[in-house]
């Protein structure tokens, strides 16, 4: 099995469960990196995927909450070859699969090659650029292909059809519904039409669907699990470790 | 991605761009440009681009482009001799007074243009970001003429150090949106320009200011900036009886470049020199000098020269001059330096001050701090090749810079003091 295979494979197992796949983002070193290694086994026990955010200088695509986390972990020395690092002694002990967020520019920085060769050595099984549309994404698509990684496309509610057909084809792992048209972090609520939208993602997609944006209440998982194989938490779990709560006792709530 | 040309490539990239085929199909200048956009905004971008290749070159469109040019700008703009300046310098020193075009520099070019643009594309409302506020106040009125609401995304560095054109955005009816977030100035604006567009990427028309960001905006803004080097060609063959040895203009995205260099890349004799904010030093965060010293890399929608740290952390800039203040450069610029066609050179804080001081004091105009870093660029070069015959893209006025002229001038004469 490829490693970005494991994350469709998860997403399905929690749903056999009879549950919601559930997929805590949190932004790596995020408050303190003495604690990330730590933090990260918690949440990965509750989460059946865990997303990690690559802090970077210019995070055009999300809000308030992710961007204060993102430069904080900046200043705190956070980078993409650390959190690398960091995940080197974990081999064996987290058990969800691992993917990455990350704009483009650090991982061009980095290089691709040695991205796809660091990823499968750690564990990080997928990428979500939210910078590279489908258009411009061939270059790293064929180096991470090469080591059993891959990029998770997203839909947004502007996508048409026939683009949203393309990108289910494209994506590994699962495909990434973007709930809302807008950025990361809203606090306008789910849109009232959400169910329609994730009904014609799920049709065209053979792999299993997760919503993301805007979902922070256990009542926000139950809903989306109604129409989406899976529910991706990001900025309401961030503001969790902002505060200094437990992160894994937050999402133990919305399973 | 690979940003290094071999000889082979370089000279059919230069062909094609003087053919104008660059940007190509994908928005490439080369290695340089494309589209790096959230997914949600990939719509958006399609239509823009099926709307400028339906608008653009269509008589309607233009006529009217036109028209707005000539009555409401003022175009076209005059071409000065400066002689005082000539006679100092040692060299024949013309100057395209873009300055003199309505809200005072050339930024109102593109926003007019864009501004019919977005009424032709149904757009119910304008963004945009703004630096020194020339671009914002150009969107403001321009908006104001044909009938669109329009908000202006300004960091609040740039608010205090420009608040003059804070003043006449709001006077001309727009909304100024203070940005806190990043790094509080034009890097920042864009950044939440484009979160403001994602949240409405149907009703938003983002009008951005400078030759940059994602394809098709480099193509727009050059398109539409163009007017200076066309005019400022013929003006300098009926006025100055010949074109000139070489041609200057500042670089901070590189629109007003770009708008005068493109029309004479044909001329294989003129020398084109950009000239980058070369702040108070060579040190990382002490200028604003992408092509000098930046490596390449993805910054807001394009693959470009932009100035960042080892890990592909966007560096924060330092020049005097707001308009300069960025840490990207239009990808055209990219590859123009590439080719060799262009040579970017940097002026510092200090020399740009010395050289708008020394316009005032010769030809009477007081030049935006930005313009002035091609004037001190100018003057260097004017002392290895005597005789010669200059022509500066004198991009804007600077009354915006009073506020900043006074605090260095205050500075000065404290340390003098001390």
């Amino acid at each position: 099995m490829q490693p970005h295979e494991r994350i469709g494979e998860a997403i399905i197992a929690a749903n056999n469960d009879g549950r919601t796949g559930l997929v805590p983002f949190i932004t790596a070193g995020y408050p303190d990196p003495d604690t990330f290694a730590s933090s990260l086994q918690a949440i990965a026990e509750v989460g059946d995927v865990v997303e990690l955010g690559v802090p970077f200088s210019d995070p055009m695509a999300d809000g308030m909450t992710i961007q204060r986390s993102s430069f904080a972990a900046i200043e705190n020395g956070v980078t993409l070859s650390w959190i690398f690092d960091q995940l080197d002694p974990l081999q064996g002990s987290i058990n969800a699969p691992l993917i990455m967020m990350s704009y483009l520019n650090p991982l061009l920085a980095f290089g691709y090659a040695k991205l796809a060769s660091r990823a499968r050595e750690t564990g990080v099984c997928a990428f979500i650029v939210p910078d590279l549309p489908y258009e411009e994404s061939a270059e790293i698509s064929a180096a991470l292909d090469a080591d059993g990684a891959g990029l998770i496309q997203l839909v947004t509610p502007a996508t048409p059809a026939d683009r949203m057909k393309l990108l289910a084809d494209a994506t590994r792992g699962f495909l990434y519904a973007v709930t809302i048209t807008g950025i990361t972090g809203g606090s306008s609520g789910l849109p009232p039409d959400l169910a329609a939208y994730l009904d014609q993602v799920s049709a065209v997609s053979s792999l299993p669907v997760c919503a993301g944006f805007g979902i922070r209440t256990a009542g926000d998982v139950v809903n989306v699990g109604k129409h989406a194989a899976g529910a991706i938490v990001g900025s309401a779990l961030v503001e969790v470790l902002e505060r200094g709560e437990d992160p894994a006792a937050f999402l133990r709530q919305l399973r | 991605m690979k940003a290094v040309l071999d000889a082979d490539e370089a000279s059919k990239l230069l062909k094609a761009l003087l053919a104008g085929e660059l940007p190509d199909e994908r928005g490439r200048f080369g290695p340089f440009g494309g589209r790096y956009i959230p997914e949600t905004l990939v719509p958006a971008f399609e239509r823009l681009e099926r709307g400028i290749r339906e608008h653009l070159p269509s008589d309607e469109f233009q006529q009217e482009y036109r028209t707005q040019l000539r009555d409401w700008v003022g175009r076209p703009t005059a071409l000065t001799f400066a002689a005082r300046l000539s006679e100092r310098w040692g060299t024949e020193v013309w100057l395209k007074r873009e300055d003199l075009a309505h809200t005072g520099a050339h930024k109102i070019n593109n926003a007019i243009g864009q501004a019919l643009l977005a009424r032709k594309l149904g757009a119910r409302r304008v963004i945009a970001e703004t630096g020194a506020g020339q671009h914002g106040v150009a969107s403001a009125a321009a908006c104001a003429r044909v009938g669109l609401p329009c908000r202006v995304y300004m960091g609040v560095v740039d608010m205090e150090r420009q608040a003059p054109n804070v003043d006449r955005m709001h006077r001309l009816g727009a909304e100024v949106f203070p940005v806190e977030s990043g790094d509080k100035t034009l890097r920042a604006a864009i950044d939440e320009a484009l979160r403001e567009w994602v949240s409405d990427p149907d009703g938003i028309y983002y009008l951005l200011g400078s030759a940059v960001g994602a394809h098709p905006y480099p193509y727009l803004v050059r398109e539409l900036q163009s007017v200076i080097g066309t005019e400022a060609r013929q003006q300098m063959q009926d006025l100055a009886g010949g074109l000139p040895d070489v041609a200057f203009a500042c670089v901070g995205g590189g629109s007003n470049a770009i708008g005068l260099f493109y029309p004479l890349l044909g001329d294989s004799g003129i020398e084109l020199i950009g000239v980058e904010a070369g702040g108070t030093g060579d040190g990382l965060g002490q200028n604003a000098a992408t092509l000098a010293a930046g490596t390449p890399g993805v910054l807001q929608g394009c693959y470009s020269i932009i100035l960042q740290d080892e890990h592909g952390n966007i560096q924060e800039t330092h020049s005097i001059s707001a308009g300069l203040d960025y840490s990207g450069v239009g990808p055209e610029h990219a590859l123009l330096q590439a080719l060799g066609r262009v040579t970017y050179v940097t002026a510092s804080d200090d020399e740009a001050l010395e050289a708008l001081e020394e316009l005032c004091e010769t030809e009477g105009i007081l030049t935006a701090l930005e313009t002035a870093h091609a004037y001190a660029a100018a003057k260097r070069w004017s002392r290895d090749n005597p005789g010669k015959r200059i022509l500066i893209g004198n991009s804007g006025r600077g009354d915006k810079d009073l506020p900043t002229l006074s605090r260095y001038a205050a500075r000065t004469s404290a340390n003098a003091a001390a």
